[in-house]
């Protein structure tokens, strides 16, 4: 089934265009990362998803239904996770998670989900005491307490340290629902995403499982090895088949074998490069 | 359903909130109180027959009831600023209950400081009718109609003027308006355009009105015409108030409907460098 389906949208700001023709899709209990560089469109792509913005053209459904023309019962199926700034600080933590269950229809009782982000501990405290990690793990909490269909993430872990960003992750991945999430860090996209979404200057340039854009993209694994005291370098598609003929060929004498997979990384780069001359041609 | 179940109990929270922590709660006191003894020090001058803190206690309750259009367009634009009125956007039912929630929040604050006014001050204040249930009536159904008349105008100012720095260029506007609504000193006193352009906002007439209920009827020789003019009072509050219940919701939701993630955002970094 197809939760979000986005089909050739455009948006205009005055004379400037920051999305061209961006097509989509994610289905049910999918886990998609939109990922881009700073001002590639992604932001704007998530709150069009939303229904905080109107393309200027292209149609979308999420839930099927247009996020412009969703009603209550369609916000009640979406989670929005939003970066909490002061709002609500004077707010005991639970109390807050109780007030917004009581919008829903089935939500996800406070006490437990307080134990699912790990704030059992902060039930109490006002939001405003909260650290960075903890209020936006209560941001998640808050995103998913009407237990939606699917979640929106807008680059969740932005300004986290590494240990409050694997929880973080940790956190996500452990949800059982459609997400889609924006984010300019690579790694973080291949941990969460079953698939990415690589936006650049407002077109998709890119649309696949990690594994899969990094081979269809930079093509090559690269396998390295010392044989008789020289060095040699071998780029092949197929690295666990040239690995196999490799030690067929010359068993033991092999030495210092390195396989490099493609990775996430060089298909990002190849992709934003290819995309930078095309615009400078 | 939800949205007035929901807004009620978020009403609530953020009363008990409102009233629970010791700044919110002091200025809650210290504002009635001041206004107290300035009512109090005014007893002993006279206009005409009547002393005027007899005449200000009434008027000052009318001018208060009236600035709770100031509170509701701060909050608005305070909830706007912190990403308050972005989650209630996110949330089914999220608007009207956000907008419940604040009415009470507002209305119920200003219900407790005008209580707290009008107690003490009525204590205090000889030349004041006080003793009848009329009077109480009356009191009762001009905040009633304050309310009504004045807190849609309050949204339309806080979805109009949207940052901090506007609402307090606002309040100078405001300030003037009470200076020529007969709050302070007598309308009639003052040249005739200003009493044309004090007649036409709902301070004068909130502020005539408590007149009307708290005072002699001898009091009236102050009034303009010699008479208290009631039913222009409750035609004019009328009229400011179907003009902002027309205006109101759909300046809301214009307003709630440019909100986004991303300028939530905007706004933080802009304060977080201005701290920083």
């Amino acid at each position: 089934m197809t939760v979000i389906d986005v089909d050739g949208i455009r948006m205009r700001y005055g004379p400037v265009e920051v999305l061209h023709d961006v097509t989509f899709r994610v289905g049910a209990g999918e886990t998609v990362a939109v990922l881009g560089p700073n001002g590639a469109g992604k932001t704007t792509t998530i709150e069009i998803l939303e229904g905080f913005r109107r393309p200027s053209a292209g149609r979308l459904t999420v839930l099927g239904t247009d996020p412009a023309r969703g009603d209550d019962a369609w916000r009640a199926r979406v989670g929005i996770v939003l970066q909490s700034w002061r709002d609500h600080g004077r707010w005991r933590v639970g109390e807050l998670l109780d007030h917004l269950a009581g919008y829903y229809p089935r939500p996800w009782p406070a006490v437990p989900l307080l134990a699912a982000v790990g704030l059992t501990g902060q039930a109490d405290q006002q939001v405003r005491t909260l650290s960075g990690g903890q209020r936006r793990r209560l941001d998640v909490a808050i995103g998913v307490v009407g237990r939606p269909d699917v979640l929106f993430l807008d680059e969740p872990t932005a300004g986290f340290d590494p240990v409050a960003r694997r929880e973080f992750h940790d956190l996500v991945a452990g949800l059982d629902t459609t997400v889609l999430l924006t984010t300019h860090d690579l790694e973080e996209a291949e941990r969460l995403a079953d698939r990415i979404v690589i936006l650049d200057r407002g077109r998709v340039v890119a649309d696949g499982t990690p594994a899969a854009l990094a081979h269809e993209i930079v093509g090559a694994d690269e396998v390295r090895w010392r044989l008789g005291g020289r060095r040699f370098q071998e780029s092949t598609p197929d690295s666990t088949g040239f690995v196999r003929e490799l030690f067929a060929a010359h068993g033991s004498a092999i030495a210092e074998l390195e396989v490099h997979r493609a990775s996430l990384e060089q298909t990002y780069l190849t992709l934003v490069r290819h995309a930078e001359t095309e615009v400078a041609a | 359903m939800i949205a007035l179940r929901s807004g009620w109990r978020r009403g609530l929270i953020l009363l008990r909130q409102s009233f629970s922590n010791g700044p919110e709660l002091f200025s809650h006191l210290l504002w009635p109180l001041l206004m107290v003894g300035a009512a109090v020090a005014l007893r002993g001058r006279d206009f005409g027959a009547f002393s005027l803190g007899a005449l200000a206690v009434p008027s000052i309750l009318g001018m208060n009831a009236a600035f709770g259009m100031v509170s509701l367009s701060q909050q608005l634009t305070a909830d706007r600023e912190d990403g308050t009125l972005l989650r209630a956007r996110a949330t089914p039912h999220g608007l009207p209950a956000y907008l419940i929630g604040t009415l009470l929040l507002v209305g119920g604050g200003l219900l407790a400081d005008l209580a707290v006014f009008l107690v003490p001050a009525a204590l205090l204040v000889p030349g004041l009718v006080t003793g009848g249930a009329g009077t109480w009536l009356t009191v009762v159904g001009l905040l009633a109609l304050a309310m009504v008349a004045t807190l849609p105008l309050g949204v339309v100012l806080g979805s109009a003027f949207g940052t901090a720095r506007a609402q307090s260029l606002l309040t100078l506007p405001i300030l003037g308006l009470v200076g020529i609504s007969g709050i302070f000193y007598p309308l009639a006193a003052l040249p005739g355009w200003l009493q044309a352009i004090g007649q036409v906002f709902p301070f004068y007439w909130l502020g005539l009105g408590m007149r009307a209920a708290l005072l002699p009827d001898a009091a009236v020789a102050v009034e303009l015409g010699d008479s208290w003019r009631h039913a222009e009072t409750v035609g004019v509050l009328a009229v400011w108030a179907v003009a902002g219940l027309l205006v109101a919701p759909v300046v809301l939701r214009r307003m709630a409907r440019r909100e986004s993630g991303s300028l939530v955002a905007a706004r933080r970094d802009r304060a977080l460098r201005r701290v920083g």
